[in-house]
C-alpha cells in the first residue's frame, strides 16, 4: 500500500474540517435572508455588503457570551452533549460524493453509515435535555426521541428502494446507477423522494417538525439551558445536518453529480442548495405540527406508504413495462388513500385542549 | 477518493472522528478563556418562566414514550433484514420478491394490530 491514498485521505479530512464550518456559517446567512424576504423584511444588512459578514459577527458574539450551567445540572452531560452532536454531523460529509472520485471515504456501505450516524443525534439531544435538569429541556428531549424514532423508519425504508434498484450501498455506485435516468423520475422513486424529504425535515428538527425546540411553546426545548458557544454548537449541528441530508437527497434521487454543461461538483452544490432552499421555504410557509398529529402522521401515514413503496419498487423491477409502473402507482396510491381515510378523521376529531407532556 | 481498501477506509473514519473533535472543543475552550464568568444563584437556577422551580424535573415520564420506542425497535430491526435483501434484490428475481413481500405483509399486519390496539395514540 503506497502513501498516496493516505495523503489523499488526509487532504479530504482536512477539507471537511475546514469547509464544513464555512458552509454552516453562510447557511445561517442564507436562511435569515430567505426567511426575511418571505416575510417582507430585509434580514441582515449592516455587517458587510448584504450582511454577508453577519455570520462572523455572530461567531464573535457567541464566543464572548457567558456559559451558564444550571445549578442542579449534570455538568458532564451538559458539556458533552454539544460535542456529541457536532462530531457525527461532521462525519456525515465523508461519504457525500461530489464527483466520481470526489468523495473522501468511498465506503461500500456509505448509505448505511450515513443513516446510522444521523440517528446518533437522538442520544446527544437527550443528553442535553436530561443533563440540563430543567422541565422545558426534558420535555423537548422526550419529544425529540419520539419524533426521531417515528421518522427514522420511513426514511430508511424510502432509502431502501434506492438500494434495491441500484444494488449497492455505496453512494458513488448509487449515482452511477442513475446514468439512464434519475431515480426521482420513476414512480417508486418519486414517492420515496417525497417521503425522504419530509423525514429529512423531521430528522434535522426543522419547521414544521421543530417541536423539540419549539420556541413559542417550549422556550427552546432541549437547548433552553444552553448559552454562548455551546448553544452555537447545537445550531452548527442543525445546519450541518440540513446541508448533509440535502446532499444525500440529491445523491439518492436527483442523480448526484450528473447534469449537462456544468462540472459535476457544481451540479451537486446546485441540487443540494436547491433542496436546502425548499427546506427554508417550507419553514417560511408552514405552521408547526402538534405533537399528536406529528406522531400520527409518521406512524399512520408515512410508515404504511413507505412499506407499500418498497413493494412498489419490487413490482416495478419484476413486472414487464408498463404493468410494473401501473402496479406500483396503484399500490402506493391505494395505501395512501386507505390510511388517510382512517388517520385524518381520527386526528381531527380529537381537537380538545390538552396538557403538553 | 477512489475505491480505497477496507482497512484504509475505516482507519480514515477513526481519524476523521478524532480530528472532528477539534471543531467543537476549540471554540468551547476559547470561550472559556474570553467569556466573562459571573455566576449567581438566580442566573444558575433552571428556567421556569420566572417562578421558582416546582419539583424535580428528573421524575417519571409517560408510558407512551416506551410504547413508541418498542414499535420503533420492531421496525428498525425489520429494516436491518431488509437492507441485505435490497442489495442483492436485482439478482433474486420473482422468488426473492415474493419472499420479501410475504415478510413485509406480516409486518404490515403487526402495524395494523398496533394501530387497532391504540398503541399509536398519543393520549
Amino acid at each position: 500500500m503506497g502513501l498516496e491514498p493516505l495523503i489523499r485521505m488526509g487532504i479530504g479530512i482536512a477539507l471537511i474540517l475546514a469547509l464544513a464550518p464555512v458552509v454552516m456559517m453562510w447557511l445561517t446567512w442564507l436562511e435569515r435572508k430567505t426567511i426575511a424576504r418571505i416575510q417582507n423584511r430585509f434580514g441582515p444588512t449592516r455587517v458587510g455588503r448584504y450582511g454577508l459578514l453577519q455570520p462572523l459577527a455572530d461567531g464573535v458574539k457567541m464566543l464572548t457570551k457567558e456559559d451558564i450551567v444550571p445549578a442542579g445540572a449534570d455538568r458532564w452531560l451538559h458539556l458533552l452533549a454539544p460535542i456529541v452532536i457536532v462530531v457525527p454531523a461532521l462525519m456525515l460529509f465523508a461519504v457525500l460524493p461530489f464527483g466520481p472520485r470526489g468523495i473522501v471515504l468511498n465506503l461500500n456501505t456509505g448509505l448505511l453509515f450515513f443513516l446510522a450516524v444521523t440517528s446518533t443525534q437522538t442520544i446527544a439531544v437527550f443528553m442535553a435535555g436530561w443533563g440540563s435538569r430543567s422541565k422545558f429541556s426534558l420535555l423537548g428531549a422526550l419529544r425529540t426521541v419520539a419524533q426521531l424514532a417515528a421518522y427514522e423508519v420511513p426514511m430508511v425504508l424510502a432509502a431502501a428502494t434506492v438500494v434495491m434498484i441500484s444494488g449497492s450501498l455505496s453512494t458513488t455506485a448509487i449515482v452511477e446507477a442513475q446514468a439512464a435516468r434519475w431515480f426521482v423520475a420513476t414512480p417508486w422513486g418519486f414517492t420515496a423522494f417525497i417521503i425522504f424529504l419530509l423525514c429529512a425535515l423531521a430528522e434535522v428538527n426543522r419547521t414544521p417538525f421543530d417541536l423539540p425546540e419549539a420556541e413559542s411553546e417550549l422556550v427552546g426545548g432541549f437547548h433552553t439551558e444552553y448559552s454562548g458557544m455551546k448553544f452555537a454548537l447545537f445550531y452548527m449541528a442543525e445546519f450541518l445536518g440540513t446541508f448533509a441530508i440535502s446532499a444525500l437527497g440529491a445523491t439518492l434521487f436527483l442523480g448526484g453529480w450528473r447534469g449537462p454543461w456544468l462540472p459535476g461538483w457544481l451540479w451537486v452544490l446546485v441540487k443540494t442548495y436547491g433542496l436546502v432552499f425548499v427546506m427554508i421555504w417550507i419553514r417560511g410557509t408552514w405552521p408547526r405540527f402538534r405533537i399528536d398529529h406529528l406522531l400520527a402522521f409518521a406512524w399512520k401515514c408515512l410508515l404504511p406508504v413507505s412499506l407499500a413503496n418498497v413493494l412498489a419498487a419490487g413490482l416495478w423491477a419484476v413486472c414487464p413495462w408498463p404493468w410494473g409502473t401501473v402496479a406500483a402507482v396503484v399500490l402506493v396510491a391505494a395505501t395512501f388513500l386507505v390510511t388517510s381515510q382512517i388517520w385524518i378523521p381520527e386526528a381531527s376529531c380529537k381537537d380538545s385542549p390538552r396538557v403538553v407532556s | 477518493m477512489g475505491q480505497g481498501s477496507y482497512t484504509l477506509n475505516y482507519l480514515g473514519l477513526a481519524l476523521l472522528a478524532a480530528a472532528a473533535l477539534v471543531v467543537p472543543l476549540l471554540p468551547i475552550l476559547l470561550a472559556r478563556v474570553i467569556a466573562p464568568k459571573k455566576p449567581g444563584s438566580t442566573k444558575q437556577s433552571p428556567y421556569e418562566c420566572g417562578v421558582p422551580t416546582a419539583g424535580d424535573p428528573w421524575s417519571q415520564f409517560r408510558v407512551q414514550y416506551y410504547l413508541y420506542a418498542i414499535a420503533f425497535v420492531v421496525f428498525d430491526v425489520e429494516v436491518l433484514f431488509l437492507y441485505p435483501w435490497a442489495v442483492v434484490f436485482t439478482g433474486l428475481g420473482l422468488a426473492g420478491f415474493i419472499a420479501m413481500a410475504a415478510f413485509l405483509l406480516v409486518l404490515a399486519g403487526g402495524l395494523a394490530y398496533l394501530w387497532q390496539k391504540g398503541a399509536l395514540e398519543w393520549d
